[in-house]
């Protein structure tokens, strides 16, 4: 089957860093697909360039067959790439469901009425409600988003995202800072969510990429290593050496 | 705390009650102090549109005053003095022409300062703001055509169909219109989808590009619809005085747009209007005591800025928008 996303080569240099170097990785339908690497490996800026935020230095991006390389970060999010952030991005004076509803806004395509109340709108809400309902944020839906719990604020993260109905997703640690109980949950969300959607997904948490990935990429000093299935990637001895060494 | 509602309604009743006063005690002249504070309030309308809304620090609003200012006084001129524009146009001295022109052509010179400018951010955005508004100044001083640094003296004040525009209660009502309608308008951009997703793009654009709407293009339109409604204000600014000057062009009239806010609240509803009146009664009141009262009025807004970050609005209303 045809890749869902794809890179071709990518390269990147801060200066003296060199934080991607010659990647090529793909997203296939239906799968979870881990990136996985030290602190400062390059992941994050990976996923940035996927999104579209940075532009390689060479190479190229490709969702759905489509080379969205010159595109900026709303034409691929328009063109079915959803993404969520390593540290939340979220408008945080807003209540959950107005960070939801601009998501359902989003989804539309651009057209943004200037008259009509957003929160009146039934389409609008109908599609924010049912995102919020998916992460279990739906009682929550009137609260301030800065009073939510990190926890919360990461849940509502992914159902800005669901609301877009991408046909990627790409996500940077969803996990980060959630806890045994907040991880398992979410664990066995995103387990389901890889049917609507295949993941691309940055974590740092093993149990999670061990227990969800189909395939894992190892990314170290901008490179990737390796890539396979989790025991594939279990027996890589140069995996063992670089990154899970501490671990074996 | 009273609900901002209540307040708002307060504040609508307050603004009309005391020019009708004023007209009942024979005082036409606290008529067009309130005249004044409306017009002004308008200004502070428009600027609060980007913002209050959109975060967007525009120290060069003067420049939409401004050209407003002059889109009144020059048809106005070319009509008191019969000669026509270019292209064999002539003038004109009638408000609902001039309002219209005044809307376009500050609209369209906010669209070219907001396409130049909002791809920055921050003091940056401040900065070149205000060299803009600066070069629309230095433009005004230097075009003898229209009476550079003299200005330009319109002697009769423009018409309006059935209305007699030099009876100040009637004057005073199209200026108060005009800040309802603009206030009305504010609070439907910002419960709309438009104003969600510009409030978002205040917050976080990240965001708002994460999920396909482009900030730059929500900041430009909020640009615009807030440099026409200055604009507005400026023709009706130049019709009270009956005069224009580049004054209006000024940063300190930028300047004092944003203090009315902060005195106010900025991206309430009705901050400007709060901060309008303040400052007009200050002006006029601390004015006749002593030629500092600019001081008093430092010293209210270092207050403000201090412990009251939502402004007199936050004050009493609360602090929740
Ligand atoms: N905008 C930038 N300018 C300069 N250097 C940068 C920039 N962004 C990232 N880097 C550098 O590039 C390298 C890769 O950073 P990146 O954030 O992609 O790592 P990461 O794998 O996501 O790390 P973490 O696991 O800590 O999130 C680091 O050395 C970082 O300091
Ligand atoms: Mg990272």
């Amino acid at each position: 089957m045809n890749p869902v996303l794809e890179t071709r080569g990518i390269t990147k240099n801060f200066g003296a860093v060199e934080a991607s170097r010659g990647i090529s990785l793909d997203l296939r339908p239906g799968e979870i697909h881990a990136l996985i690497g030290p602190n400062g490996a390059g992941k994050s800026t990976l996923i940035q360039q996927i999104a579209g935020k940075l532009r390689p230095d060479a190479g190229s991006v490709h969702l759905l067959g489509e080379d969205v390389t010159a595109l900026g970060v709303a034409e691929r999010a328009r063109a079915g790439l959803g993404r969520t952030f390593q540290v939340s991005a979220l408008a945080m004076e807003d209540t959950v469901l107005q960070n939801a509803v601009l998501g359902a806004l989003g989804a539309r395509g651009g057209r943004v009425p200037l008259f009509r109340g957003a929160l009146h709108d039934a389409d609008l809400r109908a599609t924010a409600e049912a995102a919020l309902d998916r992460v279990d944020l739906l009682d929550s839906a009137d609260m301030q988003t800065a009073a939510l719990s990190h926890g919360q604020r990461r849940q509502l993260e992914v159902a800005v995202a669901l609301t877009l109905k991408p046909r990627a997703f790409v996500m940077d640690e969803p996990m980060a800072g959630l806890g045994a109980e907040g991880s398992a949950r979410l664990t066995r969300f995103l387990d389901g969510l890889r049917d609507e959607a295949p993941i691309l997904m940055v974590e740092h948490d093993m149990d999670a990429v061990f227990a969800l990935a189909d395939r894992i990429s190892v990314l170290v000093y901008g490179q990737l290593i390796a890539t396979g299935t989790r025991d594939e990637i279990r027996a890589n001895p140069d995996v063992r050496a670089a990154y899970l060494g501490e671990d074996a | 705390m009273i609900p901002e509602r209540w307040l708002n309604a307060a504040l609508t009743l307050g603004l009309l009650a005391v020019p009708l006063w004023a007209l009942w005690a024979d005082e036409p002249f606290t008529i067009t102090l309130a005249t004044k504070v409306a017009i002004l309030a308008l200004a502070g309308v428009g600027l609060n549109i980007a913002l209050g809304i959109g975060g967007l620090v525009s120290l060069g609003h003067a420049a939409f005053f401004g050209v407003g200012g002059y889109a009144m006084g020059i048809l106005a001129h070319h009509a008191q003095t019969f000669q026509p524009m270019i292209w064999g146009l002539e003038g004109t001295k009638s408000m609902p022409i001039i309002w219209l022109t005044a809307l376009v052509s500050s609209g369209l010179a906010a669209l070219a300062i907001g396409a130049l400018t909002l791809r920055t951010s921050g003091v940056y955005f401040i900065m070149i703001t205000l060299a803009f508004g600066q070069m629309f100044y230095y433009f005004a001083i230097s075009w003898p055509a229209y009476g550079g640094e003299d200005g330009l003296s319109i002697y009769v004040r423009n018409g309006f169909p059935g209305l007699n525009t030099l009876d100040p209660i009637q004057f005073f009502a199209i200026a108060f219109t005009a800040l309802m309608l603009a206030l009305f308008l504010h609070a439907r951009l910002k419960a709309s989808p438009f104003g969600l997703a510009l409030n978002a793009a205040r917050q976080s654009p990240d965001r708002v590009e994460t999920v396909g709407l482009s900030p730059f293009r929500l900041r430009l339109l909020a640009f615009v619809i807030s440099g026409a409604i200055t604009g507005l204000a400026g023709a009706l600014f130049a019709d009270l005085n009956r005069f224009v000057s580049p004054t209006m062009f000024s940063w300190q009239l930028s300047g004092e747009l944003i203090v009315f806010l902060l005195i106010g609240g900025v991206a309430r509803l009705y901050g400007p209007v709060v901060g309008a009146a303040v400052f007009i009664f200050l002006e006029h009141h601390l004015g006749d005591i002593s030629e500092f009262w600019q001081i008093g009025l430092g010293v209210l807004l270092l207050l403000i800025v201090l412990f009251a970050r939502g402004g007199l609005i936050g004050l009493v209303a609360g602090e929740k928008r």
